[in-house]
């Protein structure tokens, strides 16, 4: 009898770890599928010619030039506005606040921002930014919204990344004679950096894939120029690509995957970039 | 002899209701070893920290009475803090290499002193880092990582880095709780020649470094001054029955 439990304990053993090794195994599935898939589909229409030109025949042709300038200008813009506010703030809740009602509140709104659907942000930016401040449907509108979106990311991860540097290098560096300030610039900050540009860099790579906070904010359906101050409207990959999937009769499909295939390429890189710099820094790192 | 030090009547109490201290007051002197020694949590390193205002950084409830060094009172808010800790320096229980090379870790305080001149740091190095014999192991790799450093090199490096501010006081607490016995030997080597310079107040990680290094001890139990003599008389022939049964072990 007990050896049968036994073997049975065995049994339940094996069963359990081969559930899970599968599961782990089918969340990698609809990644590599579809980053497969797009490259199979989309790898034809990638050519100089492509990344380089405007389309034409009502976007028939021709390359995704302006939406790939456009979608980089976005992307400048957000880390404009919200890198050093979102730093600023990780330091400000990491090094200084104290547990008080106030500090509960904003942390509380970190994460409650973080849990909106993108298309509202979208609608507030357009509220806010494109009617009430007047600056109309522009690259700086569109860049405001993505960074109100990507802020929480980057706030939280910087947050944890400068939680993560020891205690003790803070108090010895005060034991020596250092100001809280010099401390956190010299020592904190220094440690954190690479935890912090990758959380920014995931940050940003979430503001160049949105569609919807743009779709009100700054996105054009079709330019035929680049965009020339930031009060301009602007070309954008993600909004392109729903604009050529959807919009355009007759659209030849090689120019829709291969435009899902650059941004593809865009959002990947960044995160390809925020991971060697992690693993760059643990190498390196001396505690 | 002078007192360098004098704690009048001092009390405080963390809002987390660990260590306390009640009325403490004793006077310590200058260029000698002060051991503050008993069982933990006796405020031991609760008052290391008030003598560099390190206690700033935590959650005080109360606290009450004076700390005079040379004659001024440092609990006072008007004093200068980042002054005071580059007079007062400290080394704390396990060694804390600042994540650094092993010459910036010593010229990092003189560096936000406003020490820029490469000569004046350089010399500082090789003076701080012979007073805390470690010279001779570190002098051909300045540039390598403080951490790569054995525990009591690095616990010799970070002596250094307080003598290179020139205090006048060194604070050290448990300084070699982390070490094997040949590297507790040249900790405590380094602070017989230390004492000549500095004023010196050693909590110790044991009785018998107590005895080895006390030119004065005080004994601690639960925030209170208990007893306070020369390191001879305490450790051979203690007044009060509690510093006794401590020394010889019946607790603690």
């Amino acid at each position: 009898m007990m050896k049968l439990l036994a073997r049975n304990r065995h049994a339940v053993q094996r069963i359990g770890y081969s559930f899970i090794t599968l599961m782990a195994v089918v969340t990698v599935l609809p990644i590599v599928g579809t980053v497969l898939f797009i490259l199979f589909k989309g790898g034809s229409a990638i050519s100089w010619e492509f990344l380089t030109s405007f389309p034409h025949d009502g976007m028939r042709a021709g390359g995704i030039l302006p939406a790939i300038i456009g979608t980089l200008y976005l992307t400048i813009g957000t880390a404009i506005f919200s890198v050093p506010l979102g730093i600023a703030a990780a330091i400000y809740l990491s090094e200084y606040a104290k547990d008080t009602p106030l500090t509960r509140t904003i942390r509380l709104a970190i994460i409650n921002l973080a849990g909106i659907p993108s298309v509202v942000y979208g609608l507030f930016g357009l509220g806010l930014f494109v009617l009430f401040l007047q600056f109309g449907t522009s690259i700086l509108a569109a860049s405001l919204t993505l960074s109100i979106m990507t802020l929480p990311v980057i706030i939280s991860t910087a947050e944890e990344a400068l939680r993560s540097v020891p205690q003790q290098f803070r108090t010895v560096s005060i034991s020596l004679g250092a100001t809280r300030w010099q401390t956190i610039q010299r020592i904190v900050l220094k440690e954190a950096l690479p935890g912090i540009l990758t959380g920014v860099i995931l940050g940003l790579e979430r503001a160049a894939g949105e569609t919807a906070p743009i779709l009100f904010t700054g996105a054009a359906f079709f330019l035929p120029r680049l965009p020339q101050s930031p009060f301009d409207a602007t070309m954008a990959l993600p909004y392109h690509l729903f604009v050529i999937s959807t919009q355009v009769p007759e659209m030849p499909i090689q120019i829709q995957y291969g435009t899902a295939l650059v941004l593809l390429v865009f959002v990947l890189t960044m995160n390809i970039i925020a991971t060697v710099i992690r693993s760059r820094a643990r190498a390196k790192r001396q505690w | 002899m002078t007192d360098k030090i004098i704690i009048d009547n001092l009390s405080l109490q963390y809002a987390d209701g660990a260590e306390s201290l009640r009325g403490i007051s004793m006077g310590i002197r200058q260029n000698a070893v002060t051991v503050l020694f008993g069982p933990a949590g006796g405020g031991k390193s609760t008052l290391l920290r008030c003598l560099n205002r390190l206690n700033d950084l935590t959650d005080i409830k109360t606290s009450s009475g004076r700390i005079l060094i040379d004659g001024k009172n440092i609990l006072d808010p008007k004093t200068d803090v980042i002054a005071l800790r580059r007079k007062v320096g400290m080394v704390f229980a396990r060694p804390v290499p600042l994540p650094m090379s092993i010459r910036e870790n010593i010229t990092y305080g003189m560096e936000l002193a406003g020490e820029k001149r490469r000569s004046k740091l350089d010399e500082a190095v090789e003076r701080s880092l012979k007073l805390a014999a470690i010279w001779d192991e570190v002098k051909d790799r300045l540039n390598d990582p403080a951490i790569a450093l054995s525990g009591g090199q690095q616990q010799r490096v970070c002596l250094a880095r307080v003598l290179a501010l020139q205090p006048e006081i060194i604070l050290l607490d448990e300084p070699t709780s982390g070490l094997d016995p040949i590297s507790t030997g040249k900790v405590e080597f380094a602070l017989l020649e230390l004492k000549k310079l500095y004023t010196i107040i050693l909590v110790p990680h044991s009785v018998q470094q107590a005895a080895r290094t006390a030119d004065h001890a005080a004994f601690f139990l639960q925030g209170e001054l208990i007893e306070y003599d020369e390191g001879k008389k305490m450790f051979t022939t203690p007044k009060e029955k509690k510093t006794e049964d401590y020394i010889m072990g019946r607790f603690g």
